[in-house]
């Protein structure tokens, strides 16, 4: 049975879901609630430059200033109180819960998705994983004969300025939204890496290592720059479930794909069903650039994300592929945006869900083309699944469109596993679970090619494990 | 805000019902108390709500029966009818009543203030009930404390009428406010249909429109209602539709929309019933600076039920439009067929198409789908025409035309078919020579 499956109330906030007991042995603790001294707290324990400060501070007014956008979005998030909410924990060292502390449903959720015994053991918060630090170090190496750069955020904003300060916060600016403007005020850790010109990686670079380095915080900020003609692709997250005491995560997410540069990240978010899951993510596309996320949403309570390209550049071309899976107690909106300011730029949004039992999944889109534009196109399509008489799905694009020889189409379905398909499966030998699980997978197989390998077998296992129990 | 809007007409607190005078009383407050749409209204999105006004329009002044006469002439869009009425800035005009065998079965066609007299427990049931969703409320408060023009129609039950009943609503005054309202409410196993037309006298004459439509359509009702909206460019329109369907009733609304200088066009259907199919169609051509904001909603609330909805835009120079449909399928509401799409055509660079056409699905079983796409004339299609002989602009005007025919083909009525044709062809014509 699956994390999600558990919770079936979805209305009561449940912060000690998850909370293994941590002893309270930080180095560096912030406290609780958020104030200036928080923020200066903050700076203090990073030794943030003058600028750096300044910008918390700033966006610490900003985001007291923005309203909750509670007039369009989910009314759960009047559930947040951000006086409750601890903004800075630094580990300094590895986590310390012991794995006789991981609930049995968990490491038989590891088992069942055949993750080695030792990345076990991180990814439930127990301890590092040292496999991964070596390989990590390695890679290092590896990158660094390159020119790459790939360290974390204090790090990067510290020892590399005149590389990351030009588009730090310039992407996404601090006032684009409440939680941009929080993540800007308490961000910590996160990615940030520079592909310099023509340099292509072949092998995708991981959050995951990144991880132990520099613990993950709730607020996070990645910045990812490919110079001229550099390509890089970016894995974040994994499909394991993600265990955190934290009931807030709000990170930032910035790519620059400067000239003919190619972008791709990938996320699969599996946190625990206690989490808000707020993240603003966006990338810029200069010209003949590409930027494509795809992005997988099967864990959270609340997650709310909408990827989104600003084509910039003439020939710009950005990509959004989503899947979202949403359970008992669950609400994925999730979404895409696309910008398109220059000529012969071209987007494409393909956007699958799944509602299982009563959970409810939303797309929300918007596609601009607003100037005197020529010859762009979009290309929209979102189907949604729905698997129990209660589930629920909806779907709110806005597209605008002005211009010269530009077409924009959208599209949508809504339609569920029929019968005679379940029936026809088990006629031949299938269990009714079975029968359903693969049907889902073929709903969304299409865009599990898109995927690695290893991760779309993997989604394949958690898609299989999260259909268990919905059907009957 | 005028004052004058603001305080309902004493004539026509004199003689009406107290529930009457209730409702009106309640929309005046409604009007005054709620704020007007700002950009951040969902509602409103993409709407150029700063632009808006209403203010400095007064309930019009009584047209000179020379200006009556006239417009009753010219009030000649279909022959073929079971009955009409033509109101000038909402003062009745002409009225021409029903056969007599239709009254003997009971049906009733009548102008609003004469059917607030004659059939007050009719009126008490449906009139000024439906309010809208959409986000016009403060304007339906309007329309409700002010209504005093338009037609009841009352179909009972098993009687079929193949005419169409026409209504006209002509604007004539310097800056008049006018608020028609067309009730239609047909009892089960009926057959009825409406067309409902807005016009303006001249190209000139300023005025603000809040109009009403209220559709109830009984169990296997068969109700199809058109509206032509020409109104000229010195018009701001607010036209605030709803369908009520119950069980296996058949609903067809076709919208040609054409004038006005910022039409706000909200159209609600509400399936109560299972095995209702209700249809909804709408044309509109935009020009120059005119702003289309188009919101419906189709809910459905009842299993085994179908809407199907087509919204086409066509738009020139600086128009802009902007189409929000929401499909709801309530729980419980198994087997529903819902379908949305919305096609905008843009023949110049500066026009602007907005399309939010949205879902909200709480049930399994259901077959919905939505789209929107917008582009330009395709340039293959023109190519291929022109490699067949065909000038151009004349395959150009082809297309353009192909585009509007599958709206107005659902119109069902050559006559009424054939002078909407003139009507976009007469807007089209000189553009169309420049391309």
């Amino acid at each position: 049975m699956s994390e999600t499956h558990l919770q079936n109330e979805a209305i009561h906030v449940d912060t000690e879901r998850g909370n293994f007991s941590y002893p309270e042995n930080y180095e560096f603790d912030a406290g609780v609630g958020l104030t200036e001294d928080t923020i200066k707290y903050i700076s203090d324990v990073k030794n943030d430059d003058d600028w750096v400060r300044e910008f918390r501070l700033k966006a610490l007014e900003v985001f007291r200033k923005k309203p909750m956008p509670t007039n369009w979005a989910d009314k759960d998030l009047e559930n947040i109180d951000f006086d409750k909410i601890r903004y800075y924990l630094s580990k300094g060292q590895t986590p310390s819960r012991s794995w006789d502390e991981v609930p049995d449903d968990v490491k038989e959720t590891f088992e069942r998705l055949g993750i080695p015994e030792q990345e076990r053991k991180f990814l439930a918060g127990v301890e590092a994983q040292f496999d991964s630090e070596a390989a990590y170090s390695r890679m290092k190496e590896d990158l660094e004969k390159e020119g790459v750069i790939f360290v974390g955020s204090t790090e990067g904003l510290a020892k590399y300025p005149e590389i990351f300060r030009p588009y730090f916060g310039k992407v996404i600016p601090t006032a684009d939204n409440k939680f941009s403007a929080l993540n800007s005020a308490t961000f910590s850790g996160g990615s940030f890496i520079y592909v310099p010109k023509g340099v292509k990686l072949k092998q995708p670079l991981q959050a995951y290592f990144r991880i132990n380095a520099e613990n993950f915080g709730q607020f996070e900020r990645t910045l990812i720059i490919a110079d001229e003609g550099a390509e890089i692709t970016y894995m974040e997250g994994c499909t394991a479930p993600k265990f955190e005491t934290a009931t807030l995560h709000s990170a930032v997410v910035e790519l620059v794909a400067l000239k003919n540069a190619k972008i791709q990240y990938i996320t699969v978010q599996n946190w625990s069903s206690n989490v808000f899951n707020l993240v603003t993510k966006r990338g810029l596309a200069d010209e003949g650039a590409e930027v494509k996320w795809i992005d997988c949403n099967i864990g959270s309570r609340l997650t709310m994300k909408y990827p989104g390209v600003v084509l910039k550049g003439k020939g710009a071309r950005g990509e959004v592929l989503s899947i979202a899976l949403a359970n008992d107690g669950q609400h994925q909106d999730t979404g895409a945006k696309m910008m398109h300011l220059a000529d012969n730029t071209t987007s494409n949004i393909i956007s699958k869900s799944i509602s299982i039992g009563k959970g409810r999944s939303t797309y929300r889109g918007q596609v601009h083309m607003p100037k005197h534009l020529k010859n762009c196109k979009n290309n929209t399509e979102c189907d949604a699944l729905l698997i129990n008489t209660n589930s629920r799905t909806d779907t709110y694009p806005a597209i605008t469109t002005r211009g010269q020889n530009n077409t924009v189409q959208h599209e949508a379905s809504v339609s569920k596993v029929s019968a005679e398909q379940i029936f026809y499966m088990m006629q031949r030998g299938l269990s009714e679970g079975e029968a359903m699980s693969l049907a889902v997978n073929g709903f969304v197989n299409d865009l599990m090619k898109a995927f690695p390998m290893e991760y779309s077998v993997e989604l394949k296992r958690l898609i299989d494990m999260e259909m268990e129990g919905s059907v009957g | 805000m005028t004052p004058t809007l603001e305080t309902p007409m004493e004539s026509l607190k004199a003689n009406e019902p107290a529930w009457l005078a209730q409702r009106r009383a309640a929309g005046l407050e409604q009007f005054k108390s709620l704020p007007m749409p700002t950009a951040r209204d969902e509602a409103w999105r993409f709407a150029s709500v700063g632009k808006l006004e209403i203010d400095d329009y007064n309930p019009a002044e009584a047209p000179a029966e020379a200006t009556l006469d006239a417009l009753s002439e010219r009030s000649n869009l279909v022959t073929e009818r079971a009955g009409r009425m033509v109101y000038v800035d909402d003062v009745p005009a002409d009225f021409e009543c029903i056969h007599h065998e239709l009254t003997e079965k009971g049906v009733i066609y009548l102008p609003i203030a004469e059917a607030i007299e004659q059939h007050p427990e009719l009126l008490e049931r449906y009139f000024l009930k439906e309010s809208t969703e959409l986000g016009s409320k403060k304007f339906f408060g309007l329309h409700a404390a002010s209504a005093k023009a338009g037609s009841l129609l009352y179909v009972p039950r098993g009687v079929e009428i193949d005419a169409p009943f026409v209504n006209y609503y002509w604007t004539s005054g310097s800056r008049s406010a006018v608020f028609p309202h067309t009730l239609i409410i047909a009892e089960e196993n009926t057959k009825v249909s409406v067309v409902d037309v807005l016009f303006s006298e001249t190209d000139q004459n300023e005025a603000l429109n809040v109009s009403v439509s209220n559709i109830h359509a009984g169990p296997n009702a068969h109700v199809f209602r058109k509206v032509v909206q020409d109104w000229n460019h010195r018009t701001v329109s607010f036209q605030l539709d709803t369908t009520v369907a119950e069980r296996d009733a058949q609903v067809k609304n076709v919208a040609v929309n054409i004038g006005a200088s910022r039409a706000r066009y909200e159209s609600q259907t509400r399936i109560d019933g299972p095995g209702a199919d209700v249809k909804m169609y709408s044309l509109t051509v935009a020009e120059e600076n005119q702003e289309f904001d188009q919101r419906t909603h189709q809910t459905h609330n009842a299993p085994n039920s179908v809407s199907d909805l087509l919204y086409k835009n066509a738009l020139l120079s600086n128009a802009r439009t902007i189409f929000s449909g929401l499909i709801q399928v309530a729980e419980g509401a198994q087997g529903t067929d819902a379908y949305q799409t919305n096609r905008n055509l843009l023949l110049d660079p500066t026009a602007e198409a907005n399309a939010l056409p949205g879902l909200e699905i709480l049930a399994n079983d259901v077959r919905c789908s939505h789209g929107a796409t917008t582009g330009n004339v395709d340039e293959a299609e023109l190519f291929y025409m022109m490699q067949r002989g065909i000038p151009r602009r004349v395959a150009l005007q082809l297309m353009v035309f192909g585009f509007f025919e599958e709206v107005i083909d659902k119109i069902d009525s050559d006559e009424l078919a054939d002078n909407l044709r003139k009507l976009i062809h007469r807007k089209f014509d000189s553009r169309l020579k420049s391309f």
